[in-house]
């Protein structure tokens, strides 16, 4: 890294810097070296770092009117929506705010997946993105508690229900989370609490996220290390700045539509019912972004194994890195892994869909095969491609297809490349 | 530095102050976990008494128990006969319908799925009993499981009745 010499050109900055060397971290984050083909793929890191700042910033505003109580709740949140100044625009903005989040970070999990990303050296900033991912779905499954309408409360007995599968100590643990024998106040003002807390656990954990990809700096679609800075690399700014800016001005006005012209949408009109002990909802189905973890869970007919298998198929993710045994990282070069990547892709969004689905017929039969070869990708497919797929040749560095002509006819004469480069 | 790993009294030091520190921050960490667990209000609510004088048979009603439905049935013949003529050894969780029903017209169990915390639907399902809508359990006239995921029957409290007309929870 190149910033290890640099010096302020004031002489304020210089006395400040030697104290707290604040500016090289601004001068560091300013050139960082970034490879020069990244694709729009790689603009959600800044997106999702947008949908943080935006969830904490609205979230502390709605925290200013809502109340944490079982008989108040529910009438709190229609207080915002209909008295607050505002206020009805900034919950749109953080109930859908959350979708918007998980989009994005979907997005950003399958660039991961397509290009290589969490291969070494990059396993840890994956892991990290892991854990970010498992606070996501934490804090979003609190969250949809605290309006305390009726999907909020039997969304929440089911899911601290999953905890009373464990063998011998299971009741008590639930019952310690709900702090009593149901889902009821106790456990309202706790998740509210967590649901305060964890968005700031995320943001350090965002630091370290960052901080763990400054070091190797970032994959690129063609997956290749590559020297930094190089003629393959540009400065951060004003390049990857504006480029992001860019991108994140279009996901703005997919979410602005959300907001203002379907704001309800991707919630469910139950939860505008107060939460009601006697009475389940005739079909119980979590926020949009669960549901293929909600389909596996209900594919497997016994109740420890579904929770089982389900909690698997988040922490399988961790062990991707070593799962996948091929050096090659970008599916580019990788024909085969392409072709089971997309199948993985059409698989989830089958999984999401039969989650939606009641939990019978055809739709189980669905749910077992498409559960069945989500582990079978993980556990069986990447392992053994890694080691019998031919990947095609890469590219030296990433201005080599470019200089070559089409990247395609680059790889055909790769040696030729690489001569005339020499 | 002696190349043995025999132990010395340094060694010893470290550990047993470790092993103090653990104790000390674990007696620490109790009061602060034991907290999330049911406060002395949440237990006090014991029981609770229900009058089920006009309930006719094939009735059912629900009432809250600590925060839980429970279901009170006053069950037909058809339905008595159809839950004490199950062969017990087709059940996934075996239990005789006489244990769970101590007088056969009046079934009392909380309306809590075994799977994973819904209310059952009443007079839906395959086996004439419940259905719970959340992930497809079916119970027998007697809330025994025989279809789906739920693990166990549906539970039955403590009750008993006052006098013929009151049935007192818990």
């Amino acid at each position: 890294m190149s910033d290890h010499n640099y010096t302020p050109s004031s002489k304020f900055g210089k006395w400040f810097n030697d104290r707290l060397p604040l500016l090289t971290l601004a001068n560091h984050l300013t050139d960082y070296p970034t490879p020069k083909n990244l694709n729009y793929w790689w603009t959600f890191g800044g997106i999702l770092t947008f949908c943080l700042i935006t969830q904490i910033i609205t979230g502390l505003v709605l925290a200013m009117h809502y109340i944490a109580h079982a008989d108040l709740a529910f009438s709190s949140v229609e207080h915002i929506m209909r008295d607050v100044n505002y206020g009805w625009l900034i919950r749109y903005i953080h109930a859908n705010g959350a979708s918007m989040f998980f989009l994005a970070v979907y997005i950003h999990i399958f660039r991961s997946l397509f290009y290589g990303s969490y291969k070494a050296p990059r396993e840890i900033i994956w892991i990290l993105g892991i854990m970010i991912y498992l606070l996501m779905m934490a804090a979003a499954f609190m969250g949809y508690v605290l309006p305390w309408g009726q999907m909020s409360f039997w969304g929440a007995t089911v899911i601290t229900n999953l905890f009373s599968a464990i063998p011998l100590v299971g009741e008590s643990i639930t019952t310690w989370l709900w702090g009593g024998y149901s889902v009821d106040n106790p456990t309202l003002t706790r998740f509210f609490t967590l649901h305060y807390l964890i968005p700031f656990l995320i943001l350090g954990l965002v630091v370290l996220h960052i901080w763990a990809l400054h070091v190797p700096g970032n994959n690129n679609p063609v997956g290749i290390d590559i020297q930094k800075p190089s003629k393959d690399t540009v400065p951060f700014h004003p390049y990857i700045v504006i480029k992001d800016l860019f991108a994140l001005l279009l996901f703005m006005i997919v979410f602005a539509f959300f907001v203002f012209y379907s704001p309800n949408i991707l919630g469910h009109a139950d939860n505008y019912i107060e939460a009601n002990p006697l009475v389940t909802p005739a079909h119980i189905v979590p926020e949009w972004y669960l549901l293929p973890f909600y389909a596996i869970l209900r594919s497997i007919p016994d109740k420890l194994l579904g929770v089982v298998a389900m909690l698997s198929a988040i922490f399988i993710l961790a062990a991707l890195p070593w799962l996948d045994t091929s050096k090659v990282r970008s599916a580019v070069f990788r024909p085969l892994y392409k072709q089971f990547y997309w199948i993985l892709v059409i698989d989830v969004l089958i999984l999401g869909y039969v989650g939606a689905m009641p939990a019978e017929g055809l739709y189980l039969l669905i749910a077992r095969v498409a559960t069945a070869y989500y582990f079978l990708h993980f556990l069986l497919i990447l392992p053994i491609l890694g080691k019998i797929e031919k990947t095609t040749p890469l590219p030296l560095s990433i201005t080599s297809p470019v200089l070559g002509g089409s990247a395609d006819l680059a790889m055909a004469k790769n040696i030729d490349v690489r001569k005339e480069k020499l | 530095m002696s190349d043995e790993k025999k132990p010395n009294r340094r060694d010893f030091i470290f550990t047993a102050t470790a092993a103090v520190g653990a104790v000390g921050a674990g007696a620490a960490a109790w009061p602060l976990i034991d907290q999330m667990n049911p406060d002395a209000s949440v237990k006090a609510l014991a029981s609770t008494e229900v009058d089920v004088s006009s309930m006719q048979p094939g009735q059912s009603v629900t009432v809250l128990w600590r925060g839980k439905p429970v279901f009170i049935k006053r069950r037909t013949e058809n339905e008595i006969n159809e839950a004490r003529n199950v062969n017990i050894s087709d059940l996934k969780h075996p239990e005789k319908d006489e244990d769970r029903a101590k007088n056969p017209e009046w079934l009392v169990m909380l309306g809590v799925c075994t799977h994973l915390g819904c209310v059952p639907l009443g007079d839906k399902g395959e086996y004439g009993g419940w259905f719970c809508p959340c992930h497809g359990s079916h119970y027998d006239t007697s809330g025994r499981i025989r279809k789906g995921p739920a693990p166990t029957n549906l539970e039955i409290p403590k009750y008993e009745f006052v006098n013929s007309n009151t049935i007192k929870i818990g």
